[in-house]
């Protein structure tokens, strides 16, 4: 699927917090223009129980609710939903001047391991990604909660995840002067904490790993293991460290890159729906 | 409200129940308690004591607050008594006038500590009328107080500014609160009062003070929003300005109070299946443990929608948060909705009641997502974060028991949650023997042969998991961490050793009552193959051996397999107290106790006894052994009893003999196990062994000295 330019730039090299979401209940989206003005109006109500983190500047948050048809994967997915929240200051009137100071949306990309088990009261949109300040993630998500019975649990993206987002972002086609792949591991145990940064050269990487698959479009775990190993080895020849010892904590690559702590970055515009993929395999094994 | 119920079981009206239109000066009347007849309804039985309670506390009240205003008789009683109502009960609208007074009246003389305390007591427990704020405000501004005093007032007037019942009269005093900006000292709460009495109506000309401290940017800020035209200055776009949390001891009990209102209310609350008590510690927002149960959102969303939605249906619902009785539930069945989240039925006995009746599978399929994602997020030992909330946790756990037991019926998302997290489970947090051992045993008994196995296999990687943890995190003696959970080396020895006893207790009762089931007793060898070795492979000094009821079973029993794994099981015991002897004399100076070289040995005696030396039921000394008399031996019309469960005669092995005596002697189609003796003996034992019976041949060549094959077994001497 192609993704418009305009959507591209809403998720391009923006810092997402990434969420797992369980089924929205008699969720519809033929009712967004309502939805909107419910939770905007939810949203004032919250800043007048004195909740505002910054005060006196914004009083009045602009709702938009819309939907992403094309950010799917098969038909069967729901199409995604975006939610961001502008600023119009009271200064100034004029519409242009919003300032978009929050947008979350959900997705759901080959979600159907989810969809099939549940009834046509649920809306599967398992992967939620939040940008702007925290506050306001847990306002909408608070109202999405309440009112669609949902629940939202941050997912963290385990090591061995990480390792295979490497893997399979070595493998991408980019473009030249790529950045380099820059993997980070956090040492644990130390009375201060350690990080190492292990930054490759992208022709390198895409070398080993082309060394190491074997049926291209097929990925197997013992092939990532394999590649993980050889970036250790080269490692510890010229540091004596053993990195497999350490915790991979955050993998960044040209197509993308992604953090422990469920964040992640799109980088590319012809991957995000690969790496929503995988996202939404994530979060889904959280729900299920 | 609490009081109109009151007055309406009031039997003398002679005393009228007076409400606080009053006067206010004249508290000598200010509160009555109207008699209530016990007879009359049984609703007010359950707070009859408590109101009793209630009225003798207000009618000491009462002089209290008489005392504050005419300045009589002893004092410290009377503050004793404000602070105590105030603490338990909350102080009634009436009683704030004069308390206001008196702290900021200077009345009391000069030390603050008395009006202090007087301030911190004033926790209203319901309203807080305007007349005593602004009566109040006129005291802060004679000044007949100390600044502390002032500032604690400002504090409290942040606090409970939600609670004031009318604000109109308190807004026209704007211009007073704006003159004590100019105190250094009151400056930012009186900023933080503005701020929530501003509108857009007040516009006061401003004046630059000195230094942008934080509470005067926000409400410049907040004047600039508002009448942008009156402030010349900038301001900084996008500083984050707080106000500092002001609100002191009262907003706590504040809570309390109002928390213990609902639970002591005449009017019967719904049975609740468990506290229901917020917590006040802060809160994930994408978390709760506890939710009230509230109405759907509908009529909102149908409003915002227009009527033209054929989604959703135009009936009256009966809203969820009136439902308090089962009668109530009978009548409005038809026009009930579950709450919005699904989450809050686990403690309302009536909508579980409701949840049984429906048909509806997305009622279940919502529950059950809440309550997965719930567990999985509130888990105190998988998620190192949940460590501190262990108590609500706990709760949380019981209130969810106490819903199964109530639906007779699991929730499939325990089942999950259990087989994800028991196996990381840590056995620290909770008291296994009630909360597991008990539950699980009447489990246990009375189901089927294969979940017993796959129980006895679940506990065996508890156990497994038991000793790697201890391995992994006991040894690295600066992990400060796992000390957190209070936890020493004895006391997880304690705890592996109550979980081996227990496996054992429901394996002997389970082989009863599976009449000594092969397959079962697998399952029971392979716990106990852990537990063997215990010691040499994960260092901790425990050696328990298996009940007379697993051993016996096993040793008598018809399976190959299991007699031989049961032989390595033993082996494996020598070969724990063996090193255990010989380490007691090193660094680590812990021993088995004599009993457990007993109890070996004694096990070691019936063994070769029957397998070996061909004296079964003779040398038996285990109390629960198989040592018989001749006489009664012979009575059983066996002839050669003793020899029947050596190697060769056992019925386990006897199928090896047989093979044995045909590959041997070919010809010989009579089965003469006695020709197997001798050298015989030896081949068959080579025989055995190329069987596959490693265990049974390292349980002979360690516990049988190899001299002549009617040697004693080798005993392990304390």
């Amino acid at each position: 699927r192609n993704l418009d330019s305009e959507t591209t730039a809403l998720l391009l090299r923006k810092q997402w917090a990434l969420y797992s979401v369980t089924p929205l209940y008699k969720f519809s989206s033929a009712h967004l223009k309502a939805y909107a003005k419910l939770l905007s109006a939810y949203i004032a109500a919250e800043k007048q129980k004195g909740l505002a983190v910054e005060v006196g500047v914004e009083l009045d948050i602009k709702v938009a609710i819309s939907s992403l048809p094309d950010l799917k994967g098969s038909d069967q997915d729901e199409a995604a939903i975006l939610v961001q929240l502008s600023l119009r200051s009271q200064a100034s009137q004029k519409k242009s001047e919003q300032k978009l100071v929050w947008s979350g949306w959900f997705c759901s990309v080959c979600g159907d391991d989810l969809s099939k088990n549940v009834s046509a009261d649920f809306t599967c949109l398992p992967v939620f990604l939040a940008n702007g300040a925290e506050s306001y993630t847990s306002i909408v998500g608070s109202w999405f909660q309440e009112i669609f019975d949902c629940c939202f649990h941050r997912l963290a993206i385990s090591p061995l995840s990480l390792s295979w987002m490497a893997a399979m972002w070595t493998g991408c086609k980019v473009e030249e002067n790529a950045s380099a792949m820059e993997l980070v591991f956090s040492v644990p145990n130390l009375p201060q904490s350690l990080d190492i940064s292990y930054a490759i050269h992208p022709e390198d990487a895409k070398a080993l790993w082309n060394t190491v698959q074997k049926t291209p479009g097929e990925i197997t775990q013992e092939e990532v293991d394999v590649f993980m190993d050889c970036l250790y080895s080269h490692f510890h020849r010229h540091f004596k460290i053993h990195l497999s010892a350490t915790k991979l904590v955050k993998v960044s690559a040209a197509v993308a890159s992604a953090h422990c702590d469920g964040i992640i970055k799109f980088l590319q515009s012809q991957y995000i729906i690969e790496v929503l993929m995988l996202l939404t395999e994530l979060a889904i094994s959280q729900i299920q | 409200s609490e009081k109109m119920l009151r007055k309406k079981n009031s039997k003398t009206p002679k005393e009228p129940f007076q409400h606080h239109q009053k006067s206010q000066s004249d508290l000598s009347v200010w509160l009555k308690v109207g008699r209530i007849d016990p007879e009359k309804s049984v609703q007010d039985h359950q707070s009859l004591n408590d109101q009793e309670n209630n009225s003798k506390q207000e009618n000491s009240l009462e002089p209290a607050l008489n005392y504050f205003a005419t300045g009589k008789s002893s004092f410290q009683r009377h503050l004793a008594t404000v602070e105590s109502v105030a603490l338990q009960r909350g102080l009634p609208p009436e009683a704030f006038n004069v308390l206001l007074s008196t702290a900021l009246s200077g009345k009391l003389g000069k030390p603050d500590t008395v009006n202090t305390r007087l301030l911190k007591s004033l926790i209203p427990n319901s309203v807080v009328p305007e007349t005593s704020v602004v009566s109040a405000v006129s005291w802060l501004c004679v000044s007949k107080c100390s600044s502390n005093i002032q500032v604690l007032f400002l504090r409290w007037l942040i606090t409970v500014f939600d609670l004031i019942d009318h604000k109109e009269d308190l807004r026209a005093l704007y211009g007073f609160f704006f003159f004590f900006l100019q105190e250094e000292k009151m400056c930012p709460y009186v900023c933080h009062v503005l701020y929530l009495l501003t509108r857009k109506e007040n516009g006061e000309s401003i004046q630059l003070y000195e230094g942008m401290r934080p509470h005067l940017q926000a409400l410049l800020s907040l004047y600039k929003l508002l009448r942008p035209e009156l402030v010349s200055i900038t301001l900084p776009a996008k500083t984050k300005i707080y106000f500092k949390n002001a609100e002191g001891p009262w907003k706590a009990a504040i809570r309390t109070i109002r928390q213990r209102k609902l639970e002591n209310s005449p009017v019967p609350q719904p049975l609740f299946l468990g506290t229901a008590r917020p917590r006040s510690r802060k809160r994930k927002w994408n978390a709760q443990l506890m939710i009230p149960a509230s109405s759907t959102n509908r009529s909102h969303l149908e409003g915002v929608m227009g009527k033209n939605t054929d989604l959703y249906s135009t009936d009256e619902y009966f809203p969820v948060e009136l439902l308090q009785t089962f009668p109530q539930l009978l009548q409005n069945i038809h026009h009930l909705e579950f709450p919005s989240r699904m989450g809050s039925v686990l403690t309302n006995p009536l909508l579980l009641h409701y949840m049984n009746c429906t048909k509806d599978e997305s009622v279940y399929l919502r529950l059950y997502y809440w309550l997965g994602q719930t567990l999985q997020e509130e888990c105190t030992w998988c998620v190192v974060e949940n460590g501190q909330n262990e108590e609500e946790f706990r709760d949380f756990l019981e209130i969810l028991c106490r819903a199964q037991c109530f639906l007779h019926e699991g929730l499939v998302p325990c089942e999950e949650f259990l087989y994800r997290s028991l196996p990381l489970w840590d056995g620290f947090s909770f008291e296994m023997k009630s909360y597991l051992y008990d539950p699980l045993a009447q489990l246990f008994f009375t189901s089927s042969l294969y979940f017993k196995c796959s129980v006895l296999e679940s506990l065996k990687r508890l156990l497994q998991n038991w000793l790697n943890w201890q391995m992994v995190h006991l040894d690295s003696a600066t992990d400060s961490q796992t000390h957190s959970l209070n936890t020493t080396f004895s006391g997880l020895v304690n705890t592996v050793a109550e979980l081996i006893h227990f496996v054992g207790m429901i394996s002997t009762v389970a082989l009863r009552l599976e009449s000594n089931h092969t397959f079962l007793l697998y399952f029971i060898l392979e716990f106990y193959e852990t537990v063997c070795d215990i010691y040499l492979k994960y260092n901790m000094p425990l050696l328990i051996m298996p009940p007379a009821g697993v051993f016996y079973p096993v040793l008598l029993g018809m399976d190959p397999v299991n007699l031989n794994q049961f032989c390595y099981i033993m082996y494996r015991y020598r070969a724990n107290l063996v090193a255990a002897k010989e380490n007691e004399h090193s660094e680590k100076q812990f021993r088995f106790s004599s009993e457990t070289y007993k109890e070996y040995n004694q096990y070691i005696t019936a063994m070769v006894g029957c397998l070996w030396t061909s004296n079964a039921f003779q040398k038996d000394t285990h109390p629960q052994g198989l040592q018989m008399d001749d006489e009664l031996l012979n009575k059983t019309g066996v002839k050669e009893f003793k020899t029947s469960f050596n190697i060769v005669y056992h019925p386990a092995m006897i199928g090896y003999a047989v093979q044995f005596l045909q590959q041997a002697w070919p010809d010989d189609t009579t089965f003469n196990f006695s020709l197997i003796k001798g050298k015989k003996w030896n081949w068959y034992l080579e025989y055995l062994y190329a069987k596959g019976l490693e265990g049974l041949k390292v349980f002979i060549e360690s516990s049988i000295s190899p001299q002549n094959h009617n040697e004693q077994c080798c005993f392990i001497y304390k």
